[in-house]
């Protein structure tokens, strides 16, 4: 049987996928290197203070114990707060675990038992005694608006808003308007894996880091500035990441505090976070926007003011892209956008799934509803009367924008265009039906990405880069890519990924990892292949008609055999014949994929989006409240679909979150202490199997080759946009009543 | 609090093989099968019982492998996701997950699958929402949920058809 090339664009089945259904896939808690120690996070029970006493006879007095480690006896660790700043971008003075003996927020560790055992490193967790002085502490998201504030330097991919035409003053002129407060609850990113880490201290005194992370190599560079260790001295490793969704973009206080304890003792260290204490760290702020619109009867929009807050620490000023979405998005002569933070007693916000555009997009989608209606306009009808075709805020044409083709087919296949206007007008039973539908937007990144091409004597191709599959489908479509760059089954392809010593690529995120990481693989590719003619061109023992045919440019290599375009085919050569007929036991190349001098020049005059639109029923029982997601329809604009088996889950995956984010999570500060109280799957509810319907994605065609050498926009972040909006919007359609604040619960 | 350094004896057999060592009794299933006998593919998303990752049959029956203290199970047989199809096989719910891309980050999987198998054997998967219902004590953050339900009706689907077979 011949085994053919695969091709972008094609529902290949997940190559890691064997791994994973048979419970060999190694996650970061998993490797088990002899004697290692087992590491248990004690946690500040209070928000502000300092400590002021350890007692820890009752912990040491634990059999199996080997060491407690705090601030007092922690080996040396940097000094400067700059050598904890990480990749992020998040301006402020970067927590420092173990630093000293201040509290800034509660959960923050206060100590690390080391033990032999699990059971005993918890257990003396648990006999370990802390005093603390407790000082006045804030973690109530409404008082802190008080004390918002702009930061000094912004984020490093903070976009700020640009207003235009008189926005205060059309909104004063326009015959219709809508004004409120509209509001998103805090959320954790819950992956199923909980942060960890196992510190495997190897013989030659150097680390190797198995964390969750999204990016090994900002985990490296975290690590060796943090711990004032040499680059050579550690190596992350991260080839299965049990979901993240933002939470592994920084690095978390537990792979810091494994490599701490390594560092002391010599030893192999893990340590791995509770489900609770995975509320002690990143989480999606809260957030607040003010958003007023005014429009003509007709439903023109004539202006748009949007003012947004979400929360941060004291100590770092977390910033979110909140406010600008809906000036991007619709047309209209007037517009404004005002955006700070608000600082508080915990830990930092930082990016959770779409980080800003989540939030603003369904907020905003929201309260376009609201115009819709007060305009008497169906909703679909009047975001196609406002309908931008260009970035509307920067004034900028956009590489392309399907969205309009995305409403139709979207409404289409929902049946949209059957749905009747007034709210509370469709029931079964006791049960009220509704009809709702949102737009999304979110960014289609392209960065710098290397990755290494190398054909073995046995004939495989190896690829390899540093990017990291969370999930996101990047070892299947990295193979799809170099089997069709190439030429060679994709049985015939290694891919490895999630380590830190792999060529360059940035840490996965914002749906930017297919384009990037899938152009650097489509030029390695192309780039061996290149090579391995011009080395058997070279090479003097070839036969005559693969002289003749590279000398004419006519052979060529496909199903991972060389031949003779249109030849007879029997005459074709395996790749390990061809290499050995080379000389050389293995050809390499590394390639790096840039915008280069026409993209760079692209970027800076156009500006490049994903799009959808999601349609949604809900039925809502009128006694209890109770709202069922009975249909979800999402039509997505995303360029280049490289796999559209994975690409929707991807797609699906965000609609579940953002069901979440539209009716299930919140997590509840209990603000006398300043801790979410609600840290479990009990309190903390995610949408379950029996929360979800069936869903419908379908990627509407949009041919761009400019946004990215490959045509791709990345699809990991825009299901989140709009699916929250819309389901917010069905229950306002099913109920007649509006909610401006997110989870919904029909009633309150 | 526990005194961590008694032992009990415990015996089990797990994946087919007989086990037997004396552990401290807080020692749950699921840490025994992950820190001491290297059975990574168990895996552990809450340890109180509200995830489902944890999921192994326990003589045939589904359970939370966290909430269950591994010498409170004298000679009860284990199977694990490592145990569930012999070497170099899948069971036809592995190769349907994989078909129905029932999974993205694979950490819920392993329970996902010991789930779907044992309500097989349950037999509440004449619909999707009873599927979906039975199914919904393993949540999955990836939002896999329609791939799953897809898995399952495709080895029901398989098996009616067999049956049919062997009938005719």
């Amino acid at each position: 049987m011949t085994l053919h090339s695969a091709k972008i664009g094609q529902p290949v089945s997940r190559i890691d996928g064997l791994a994973k259904v048979t419970g060999q896939a190694r996650y970061a808690a998993e490797p088990h290197p002899a004697g290692m120690l087992y590491g248990f996070i004690v946690n500040s029970p209070i928000a502000r203070g300092r400590i002021e006493a350890i007692r820890d006879e009752a912990a040491r007095a634990v059999p199996g114990v080997v060491e407690i480690m705090t601030h007092l006896n922690r080996p040396h660790s940097a000094l400067s707060e700059k050598s904890y700043v990480d990749g992020l971008g998040v301006p402020g003075s970067p927590y420092r675990p173990l630093h000293d003996a201040e509290i800034s927020f509660n959960g923050q560790p206060v100590a690390v038992v080391l033990a032999e055992t699990f059971e005993a490193a918890r257990e003396a967790a648990m006999r370990l005694e802390v005093d603390y002085e407790r000082w006045p502490h804030n973690a109530d998201f409404e008082a802190s608006l008080h004390q918002k504030y702009m930061p000094g330097k912004t984020r490093s991919n903070y976009v700020p808003p640009k207003s235009r035409g008189n926005a205060a003053e059309a909104y004063a002129l326009s015959p219709i308007k809508i004004e409120g407060r509209y509001h998103l609850a805090p959320e954790h990113h819950n992956p199923m894996e909980m942060h960890a880490t196992t510190v495997i201290a190897e013989d030659d005194g150097t680390f190797t880091v198995w964390d969750k992370t999204q990016g090994p190599q900002a985990v490296q560079a975290y690590l060796t500035s943090a711990l004032s260790l040499s680059k050579d001295q550690v190596r992350v490793r991260n080839p299965y990441v049990g979901g993240a969704f933002g939470s592994g973009l920084r690095a978390q206080h537990n792979v810091f505090l494994a490599a701490l304890g390594a560092k002391m003792l010599k030893h192999s260290v893990r340590i791995t976070l509770t489900r609770q204490q995975m509320f002690t760290h990143v989480f999606r702020p809260e957030a607040v926007m003010d958003i007023a619109l005014g429009a003509q009867p007709d439903g023109t929009l004539q202006s748009m003011i949007v003012d947004g807050v979400t929360d941060t620490s004291r100590f770092e000023h977390n910033m979110e892209n909140l406010v600008i979405w809906g000036l991007i998005n619709y047309k209209c002569p007037n517009a404004t956008a005002d955006y700070k933070v608000a600082p508080r007693d915990t830990y930092t916000s930082s990016d959770m799934r779409a980080p800003g555009a989540a939030t603003g997009v369904n907020l905003f989608e929201m309260a376009v509803d609201e115009m819709a209606y007060a305009c008497n306009m169906d909703p679909l009808a009047f975001r196609l009367h406002n309908y931008s075709d260009i970035d509307a805020m920067h004034d900028m044409p956009l590489t392309s924008k399907a969205l309009k083709e995305a409403m139709q087919e979207g409404a289409e296949r929902f049946g949209w265009y059957n749905r009747p206007m007034a709210p509370k007008s469709m029931r079964d039973g006791k049960e009220l039906i509704g009809w709702g539908m949102a737009t999304g937007i979110w960014d289609a990144m392209f960065s710098p990405t290397s990755a290494r091409a190398t054909l073995t004597a046995d004939g495989r191709l190896h690829i390899a880069t540093a990017a990291s599959d969370i999930g996101t489908g990047t070892y299947t479509i990295l193979a799809q890519t170099a089997s069709e760059a190439f030429g060679i089954p994709i049985e015939m392809i290694d891919i490895e990924l999630g380590d830190s010593t792999l060529p360059e690529c940035p840490t996965e995120g914002g749906s930017w990892t297919a384009a990037s990481a899938g152009a650097a693989v489509w030029l390695a590719c192309q780039s061996l292949r290149e090579k391995l003619f011009r080395t058997l061109g070279k090479s003097g023992n070839i036969s005559a008609w693969l002289t003749e045919g590279l000398s004419n440019k006519t052979t060529v290599l496909q199903d991972g055999f060389l031949q003779d375009k249109g030849a007879d085919e029997n005459l074709r050569l395996s790749l390990s014949e061809a290499l050995s007929l080379t000389g050389q036991d293995r050809l390499e190349v590394e390639e790096t994929a840039k915008p280069g001098l026409r993209g760079t020049i692209s970027q800076m005059r156009k500006a490049r989006f994903t799009h959808s639109a999601v349609f949604c029923e809900v039925r809502v029982d009128e006694e209890l409240g109770i709202v069922r997601v009975t249909r979800l329809v999402n039509a997505v604009a995303a360029g280049r679909i490289m796999n559209p088996k994975t690409a929707a889950s991807q797609v699906r995956g965000a609609m579940v979150m953002a069901t979440g984010m539209a009716l299930h999570e919140e997590s509840l500060m209990d603000e006398r202490v300043g801790r979410f109280m609600n840290h479990n799957f009990s309190e903390y509810h995610i949408p379950a199997h029996a929360d979800i319907p069936d869903m419908d994605v379908l990627f509407v065609t949009e041919k761009d080759k400019e946004v990215s050498p490959l045509g791709v926009k990345g699809v990991g972040e825009i299901g989140m946009c709009g699916t929250a909006a819309a389901i917010a919007n069905a229950i306002f359609h099913a109920t007649g009543q509006r909610h401006r604040s997110l989870p919904i619960t029909p009633g309150d | 609090m526990t005194d961590v350094s008694v032992a009990s004896p415990c015996h089990l057999r797990i994946n087919g093989q007989s086990y037997s060592a004396d552990l401290p009794p807080s020692v749950t299933l699921l840490d025994l099968l992950r820190e001491r006998l290297d059975l990574t593919g168990t895996k552990k998303g809450c340890d109180h019982g509200q995830c489902g990752a944890c999921t192994v049959l326990v003589d045939g029956k589904r359970v939370k492998s966290c909430l269950i203290l591994a010498v409170s199970i004298p000679d009860a047989e284990v199977t694990t996701i490592e145990g569930l199809a012999p070497d170099g096989h899948l069971h036809p719910m592995q190769q349907a997950f994989i078909d129905r891309d029932a999974f993205q980050c694979g950490y819920c999987t392993p329970g996902q699958i010991m789930s779907a198998v044992a309500l097989l054997e349950e037999g509440h998967v004449h619909t999707r929402e009873e599927i979906r219902e039975f199914m919904s004590g393993n949540l999955c953050r990836c939002g896999a949920y329609n791939g799953i339900v897809d898995a399952i009706e495709q080895v029901v689907a398989r098996q009616q058809q067999e049956r049919a077979g062997e009938a005719a």
